[in-house]
């Protein structure tokens, strides 16, 4: 399904003056409304008029979490309040809240970009959305809700929380397309088998998992388990919420970015210079259509890579691959760069492992320690310890080739780690702060 | 002539034993025999029990990682070099012992001991040939 055929098939170099042109409107926009940005473009020289193409967008400065953090709350408003319709705000698990402000027309917009999402994934007019994403001050639940109301889809506003409940109303509604985290996809899967729900008597066809990242693995897990396709969206509040990319259901390669909207580059975390197409580094965006809170060059602090080439279901818009971390998730043990994702790739390498697993960080002396606390499941176990000894060693032997750093595993009970009701907590770090 | 042992993944954390016999307790499950294999961080409780399918459904119920084992529940000679005869017999062919546990309780003047092999129906043969007394599964939920 398709919402937009003309502007998500549009030919690159027509998609490159349409970026080029939207982009110079909202740097004139925010130089006039915004003295944060009118300051930045002032120390670097820069004119809006100066921006001729696209890849003049590398003489622009960056902007960083930090610099919305130090305008808290409005400060980065290119509209008055009485323009601005709606206020959403980060979950500020990191920091302080991070508040973006939306006008009416960009919160049609938004509802433009959920449909074209929820199309992507295969759904449309008729569809129930199960819609288990937070509602409130978190931009996904009323995100995917305005879209799939702009779609033409019923949505059922459940929001997250009280999983027996939603499995019940999963059953007696008729939910057809799921919309929720991926670790909460893996929880109502659980909880199903509890109950004995066989979730192909569910209407359920595809869900829509995203706000944190997951793997290859635990997509084939979660459609396996609940007999469903499984696809990414990304989105982040400081760009627009979800709905900034989407993987299509045809291809599952990589969520399509809205290039019409947002301008997606890949910069090295390091030197902040412009990496090519394929190279893995920090996704910076400009949104080049908001009125109440563009964002230019904003740091994500997500690590992934883009690829340009017209994807299987005729989409021209860039991929992006799965975010396989965030530079705010990146551990730094003993010196070494770890995602938690990537122990999740080794976990879930290994049969009849789960990926219920939670990473504890600990300092003995000078040293940082690592210890990896992973569910015992029935597949797993065994009556005899040389067996699950055995276990502990292959986990502890796969992650220090795959991650390079050592960690000592420890095997806990099933639901001995706490299970998720929106995103999971998959660190405990004990360490003192510096 | 098998007997089906359950065994349960135990966390090394207080209370964790007292919450397995607690739900058999309450199940109405009887403990025929028992032993605790345990290392540093895990514990591996085998059971022998009165009703197997009662205790699985009770355990499974509260979360526990619960699995089945078949064992060899052999009647030892209560008398010195009663046990080493039985080892000896089955050294010579080559069979393994995983790890072996004896019940509290007789039958008769035997000693009745739990053996995990890793042949064990060619284990039992072999048990059988040299004259060791094998015990019926039924006779030791029952013991």
């Amino acid at each position: 399904m398709v919402q937009n055929q003309k502007l998500e098939f549009l030919p690159r170099s027509e998609l490159a003056d349409l970026q080029a042109e939207r982009l110079r409107t909202t740097l004139r926009h925010v130089e006039s409304s915004v003295p944060f940005y009118r300051q930045k473009f002032r120390e670097a020289g820069l004119k809006p008029d100066d921006i001729k193409s696209v890849e003049d967008i590398s003489k622009i400065p960056f902007t960083n979490k930090q610099d919305l953090r130090d305008h808290y709350p409005f400060g980065l408003f290119a509209v008055p309040m009485d323009k601005v319709a709606r206020i959403h705000a980060s979950s500020g698990t990191t920091g302080k809240m991070t508040v973006v402000g939306y006008t009416l027309r960009d919160i049609d917009t938004w509802a433009e970009l959920m449909a074209r999402t929820l199309a992507c994934a295969g759904a449309g007019k008729g569809d129930i959305v199960h819609n288990a994403y937070g509602y409130g001050l978190f931009t996904g639940g009323l995100g995917v809700h305005y879209g799939a109301e702009k779609l033409g889809a019923t949505v059922i506003p459940i929001s997250g929380g009280l999983t027996k409940r939603q499995i019940m109303i999963l059953q007696d509604f008729g939910g057809t397309v799921l919309t929720c985290t991926p670790s909460y996809a893996l929880n109502l899967a659980e909880v199903m088998e509890e109950m004995k729900v066989d979730p192909s008597s569910l209407k359920l066809k595809v869900g829509i998992f995203g706000a944190e990242p997951w793997s290859e693995k635990m997509r084939e897990e979660i459609e396996r388990k609940l007999d469903i396709d499984a696809v990414d969206i990304y989105g982040l509040s400081e760009v627009m919420g979800p709905g900034v990319a989407q993987e299509c259901v045809e291809g599952k390669r990589g969520s399509h970015i809205f290039e019409d909207h947002f301008i997606a580059e890949i910069i090295d975390p390091e030197t902040g210079e412009q990496l090519p197409y394929g190279e893995r580094g920090e996704l910076v965006f400009t949104t080049i259509t908001k009125e109440a809170f563009p964002v230019i060059r904003y740091r994500t602090r997500d690590i992934t890579s883009l690829d340009a080439e017209t994807c299987v279901c005729g989409r021209t818009m860039v991929r992006m691959q799965r975010v396989t971390g965030r530079s705010d998730d990146m551990l730094i043990i003993r010196g070494v760069n770890v995602f938690p994702s990537q122990v999740e790739s080794v976990l879930m390498g290994i049969e009849g492992l789960e990926p219920h697993y939670q990473l504890v960080l600990d300092r003995l002396g000078q040293l940082d320690t690592l210890e990896v606390q992973v569910e015992v499941t029935e597949k797993v176990f065994s009556d005899e310890v040389k067996n699950l000894e055995h276990l502990g060693k292959r986990i502890e032997t796969d992650i220090k080739e795959y991650c390079a750093v050592t960690c000592k595993v420890k095997l806990v009970e099933p639901k001995g780690i706490q299970r998720s009701e929106g995103k999971a907590k998959r660190v405990v770090d004990n360490r003192p702060r510096q | 002539m098998k007997v089906e042992q359950i065994s349960i993944f135990l966390e090394n954390k207080s209370g964790r034993l007292a919450e397995v016999t607690r739900l058999l307790g309450d199940g109405g499950v009887n403990i025929r025999a028992l032993t605790l294999a345990d290392t540093t961080d895990f514990g591996i409780l085998r059971l022998i029990v009165s009703d197997k399918a009662r205790a699985l459904e009770v355990l499974k119920k509260a979360g526990f990682t619960v699995g089945t084992t078949e064992v060899v529940a052999v009647e030892v000679p209560d008398r010195p070099g009663g046990l080493s005869g039985i080892l000896d017999s089955l050294g010579e062919e080559g069979i393994n012992v995983e790890y072996m546990y004896a019940f509290v309780e007789k039958s008769g003047d035997d000693a009745v001991v739990i053996f995990r092999f890793d042949e064990p129906d060619k284990a039992i043969a072999i048990l059988r040939r040299s004259g060791v007394a094998i015990m019926a599964a039924e006779k030791v939920y029952a013991l």
